[in-house]
């Protein structure tokens, strides 16, 4: 085993893996903290985001980084829009209950799989990066006949994994403005502290959560877009972004920003890390047992003011 | 469902007007009412969950061999109707689907299952219900004996059997040292336990394993646990995350990668011309059935390609971008003629012979190319209930799967575990 | 009547229903039954702990597996007789159901959701690193003559209905003498209010732990009996979308209620059942369906009933 790469790579693959997480969880992060539901097709949103730059870019042609763009733009909006559809159609009429919206969220994680087998199909489908260069160091390291140079065994990624980690930050802080800086940021948090209060100060609640539902899908979607021309659109691939952004939305802290962050780098980071040490399956059981256990002993979650 | 039953039911018609063809006489007639109650293969799918890409060639595959049975004049002049169930891929609905064929649909038989978790699960009731239950998986499932005298696999080879027919030419032709990449779960396991065994066998070293977590989505950390000496790089996996796996395989070798080795499974509907896939040009894939038309074509695959809807280049002609899971799906239309040919053999005239359907299959051996066998010949193996064939080594050049080794059936063979005609139905 | 005897008759008419139900039905239905009542017992189970205690769970899939190879693991490798492997399955089931609670009962609400996903995550990443012996998610099929105990002969189909039977209703009446008992007072209270029932001098957090262990002993029994009958163990049971599917049959059947779960599980049943034979795009219409349940039945099947009409429904 080679310690050093090994350990290397990990931390960067743990950072992309943790940038999308982030952008994800922060969807999620939004819509349970403001509405208080538990949208379990919050990972359909992904995948739909995946799919549809996998659409949009197939239908556009010319250089991939046309489509790229493009699909930056639409997926996230049509994502959004569905949302809003659905938060109208069923969310609101069962007043945002509970145990109703898991059940109705549910229901529309089969519609959303369903329509995107028989519209999309059961295969996994690249899209092209916009760009793509190989980045390669070789590892140094003194061996008995002194300095030895190893390649490729060592530092190997790609310009656009680095991409991605800055455009995730750099979307994380317009966020993060949005949500201190603007009005409607301000609206939200309102919202998010007392419903009831908003709703005597004249916020139109009703309003806010639709487009809170929405921005959180987009979001999903945004950042499914991103990590598209890594992984693959695939009409399943939701489930994963679900488990986690749930597990970093709680162990961050409800409503924290921060929290979020840092429990996407925690997670994306921790299996990467193990891995170094531990056989890969071992890794995952012992990273999940202690991201579990963070929780057991903060159950308010790393930034969480109050137990919920 | 209804998409199969529309084509079966239109099978189903045309079976009936070649039928009418006899009936000149009234006599006749009534004869063949009697005999044209048709023989009803219920069809356990992978329409949904992760096997979705392969259940839907296996559907293609199974249609077209129907449609040219039928157009032949069905089984013992009766036509052949699917019904199709899906089984989610699961192995509890599985089981389920089974039942629903022996005790709903009264379907004569079941066939058709690939992913092995569903066999494992579904055997069990086939088994008790006595239904005979063909399946087209390429497991080692049903050779290692772990089921039962109601379950065969006489339309496609194991996995143990293609394994370790690779070794010796992996050892000879690529390098003595090699490092495996597999899923670590029973699938992956196999290919380690078969390989490792035959490597040895073959004077060649396994020289690092490694097992991936099969809910991984990145692969690139674990690259530099390869170690250093590795000759030949041999990769297997399965799942939506494998164009991933190659693509980064590239990106961290780049251009002085060992030599690679690889099961087509891991790009199974996947066209080779996928962006970031110019990294496997000059790597060599195992191929259960070549998905390019090789110059030496026969005129069965020809044939083959043309009643499926497959093009060249192992493509839909009607999507170019739709490709199919060529390596396996022969597996279904072959399956179809051998239960044709037991049937024919035993003299099936309905549930009550379904004991003497099994006993004919497990009294089948050789079986010549022709266009029941596209694939190649096959040998029957009736005490382990599974068949043995020809396996091929293809390499990637200029975006296409060039033949560059096929084994012959002795390669494949491997001592019996069970004799499955000593036990009860 | 009292409501108390009403509630007592109703439920051994049901139990007697499904007695009488059982010969009339067509071979498939009657397969079918046996399936649904095995998985009530795994549903019954979730309710305790969530429709009375008001714990959301999303890790039960791991109790329901513990059953499962805790049967068939010991029966597969070392010969063990049926019987004890049973009693043994239900046994890891409630063991490690007392552990988890140990530390997840820390936590409540959202975080008490997440700990117990990560736990079973982590116990379904453990089948697989042993796949030696579990054979991962390919599992292992039991041998037909291991599968019997004293004369039962759990591959025929009569047999398998029979013991399910009996085992459904058992854990039913279960349930309804607990709903009733003192102890399931307290839970509904803790349900209601934590806080206060704390005030009243009740301990509730070993109130809570014994929820999670009568409800993990529960799953571990009915995924005992599913290998048990159906002869397969495989990981897949293990998998998180088996901790969802008993939260939404008692969704969808009435949390809380002590017919729900049943009522929910046969529903989801034949919902996908009946769907697929409407048409392909099955999920599709299970989807809709599941959205106008919402809309239109909140409490659940037999929590609007309740509600609308049978106030005295325990």
């Amino acid at each position: 085993m080679e310690f050093g790469p090994h350990l290397v790579l990990a931390i960067l693959e743990g950072a992309v893996g943790a940038a999308v997480l982030a952008l994800t969880a922060l969807g999620l992060s939004l819509v349970f903290g403001v509405m208080r539901v538990v949208n379990v097709a919050h990972g359909e949103f992904f995948m739909l985001g995946a799919v549809m730059a996998w659409f949009v870019a197939a239908a556009i042609g010319g250089h991939p980084a046309v489509g790229f763009i493009a699909a930056l733009v639409i997926a996230p909006l049509v994502a959004g829009v569905i949302a809003m559809a659905a938060d109208w159609l069923v969310l609101k009429r069962v007043n945002y209950d509970p145990e109703a919206t898991i059940v109705a969220t549910i229901g529309l994680l089969y519609i959303m799989q369903q329509s995107a087998l028989m519209l999309y199909g059961p295969e996994a489908r690249p899209v092209e990066a916009p760009f793509n260069s190989r980045i390669a160091l070789p590892w140094v390291e003194w061996g008995e006949a002194g300095l030895q140079l190893y390649y490729p065994w060592g530092f190997g990624t790609t310009s656009y994994k680095l991409f991605v980690i800055v455009a995730a930050v750099v979307l994380l802080l317009a966020f993060w403005a949005f949500l201190s800086r603007t009005r409607f940021g301000l609206v939200m948090r309102a919202t998010q502290l007392d419903r009831e209060t908003a709703l005597a100060f004249g916020i139109p609640v009703e309003t806010v959560y639709a487009l809170v539902f929405g921005l959180g899908a987009a979001l999903a979607a945004l950042a499914a877009v991103l990590i598209v021309p890594i992984q693959q659109a695939h009409y399943l691939m939701g489930g994963d972004p679900l488990l986690l952004s749930f597990i970093v939305v709680i162990i961050g802290g409800l409503g924290s920003i921060r929290g979020t962050i840092v429990a996407a780098l925690l997670i994306g980071m921790s299996d990467g890390v193990i891995s170094v040490f531990f056989s890969p399956t071992l890794a995952k059981i012992l990273a999940t047992l202690l991201v579990a256990l963070v929780l057991v002993f903060r159950p308010q979650g790393l930034y969480g003011k109050t137990a919920t | 469902m209804t998409s199969h039953r529309l084509t079966s039911r239109r099978s189903l018609l045309k079976g009936a007007a070649a039928g009418g063809l006899l009936a000149a006489s009234p006599l006749a007639a009534r004869f063949a009412s009697a005999q044209s109650e048709p023989i009803r293969i219920g069809f356990q799918q992978h329409q949904t969950g992760i096997g979705a890409a392969y259940g839907r060639w296996y559907g293609r595959t199974t249609e077209a061999a129907v449609k040219a049975i039928n157009d032949a004049g069905g089984i013992n002049g009766r036509p052949v109707e699917i019904v199709a169930e899906d089984d989610g891929t699961d192995p509890k609905r599985g089981a389920e689907v089974i039942e629903k064929f022996a005790t709903q649909h009264n379907c004569d038989i079941a066939f058709g299952t690939l992913f092995s978790h569903v066999v494992m699960g579904s055997a069990p009731a086939a088994g008790e219900l006595k239904l005979p239950y063909f399946v087209v998986s390429e497991g080692h499932h049903v050779a290692s004996g772990a089921l039962n005298r109601w379950t065969l696999q006489p339309g496609i080879t194991d996995v143990k059997s293609q394994v370790s027919s690779m070794a010796p030419w992996v050892t000879d032709t690529l390098g003595k040292k090699v490092t495996m990449v597999f899923p670590d779960y029973a699938f992956g396991h196999d290919h380690r336990d078969f390989f490792s065994a035959a490597v040895k066998a073959a004077g060649g070293d396994v020289v690092g394993l490694i097992p991936i977590p099969p809910t991984e989505t990145t692969f690139t950390k674990y690259f530099p646990q390869i170690p250093r000496e590795t000759e030949v790089l041999y990769h297997v996996m399965v799942g939506p995350a494998v164009l991933t796996f190659v693509k980064e395989l590239g990106e961290f070798f780049g251009p002085s990668a060992p030599a690679i080795f690889g099961f087509i499974d891991s790009l199974e509907a996947v066209d080779l011309a996928s962006p970031g896939l110019e990294f496997l040009d000059g790597t060599y894939f195992w191929e259960g059935n070549p998905r390019y038309a090789q110059a030496d074509q026969s005129e069965y695959d020809k044939a083959f390609r043309a009643a499926v809807g497959v093009d060249d280049t192992g493509a839909s002609t009607s999507d170019a971008k739709d490709v199919s899971t060529y390596a396996h799906m022969w597996g279904c239309w072959e399956t179809l003629y051998i239960i044709k040919a037991a049937m024919e053999a035993s003299g099936y005239a309905g549930p009550d012979d379904r004991q003497a359907l099994v006993e004919a299959v497990e009294a089948m051996t050789d079986m010549p190319e022709g266009m029941e066998h596209p694939q190649g010949p096959k040998l029957f193996n009736g005490r382990t209930h599974q068949v043995f064939g020809r396996q091929y080594v293809s390499q990637a050049k200029e975006g296409r799967l060039v033949k560059v080794h096929a084994t012959s059936i002795e390669d494949t063979l491997y001592p019996d575990e069970v004799d499955y005609t000593t036990m009860s139905f | 009547m009292r409501p108390e005897t009403r509630a007592l008759v109703l439920h051994l008419g049901v139990i007697a229903g499904l007695a009488a139900l059982y010969p009339l039905l067509p071979t498939y239905h009657q397969g079918n039954l046996t399936r649904i009542l095995v998985l009530a017992i795994y549903a019954t189970g979730y309710n305790v702990l969530f429709g009375y205690t008001g714990l959301l769970s999303l890790g039960h899939a791991m109790f329901f597996g513990a059953g499962m190879y805790g049967l068939g693991l010991p029966m597969q490798h070392l010969g063990l007789p049926a019987l004890p492997a049973f009693v043994l399955g239900t046994a890891c089931a409630a063991t490690l159901a007392a552990a988890v609670a140990a530390l997840a009962l820390r936590t409540a609400g959202v975080a008490f959701m997440i700990v117990t996903l990560m736990f079973s995550q982590a116990a379904f990443l453990t089948i697989l690193y042993f796949t030696t012996w579990t054979r991962g998610e390919e599992g292992f099929v039991l041998a037909r003559g291991a599968r019997r105990i004293a004369g039962l002969d759990f591959s025929t189909p009569d047999v398998r209905f029979w013991t399910a039977f009996a085992l459904f209703a058992t854990a039913l009446l279960l349930t309804l003498w607990m709903a009733r008992s003192r102890f399931g007072h307290v839970l509904v209270a803790i349900r209601e209010n934590e806080e206060r029932t704390r005030m009243l001098g009740y301990d509730v957090q070993s109130h809570k732990f014994r929820a999670v262990v009568i409800s993990g002993a529960f799953a571990g029994a009915s995924g005992a009996a599913y290998g048990l009958f159906f002869g397969y163990v495989g990981a897949t049971f293990a998998s998180v979308q088996y901790s969802i599917f008993p939260l939404l049959w008692v969704l969808l059947g009435g949390a809380g209620t002590i017919l729900g779960p049943l009522v929910g599980t046969a529903f989801m049943f034949y919902l996908i059942n009946w769907a697929q034979d409407l048409t392909s795009a099955y999920m599709l219409v299970a989807g809709v369906v599941l959205v106008l349940l919402t809309l239109f039945a909140r409490a659940g099947i037999v929590g609007e009933i309740r509600k609308r009409w049978l106030g005295w429904l325990p």
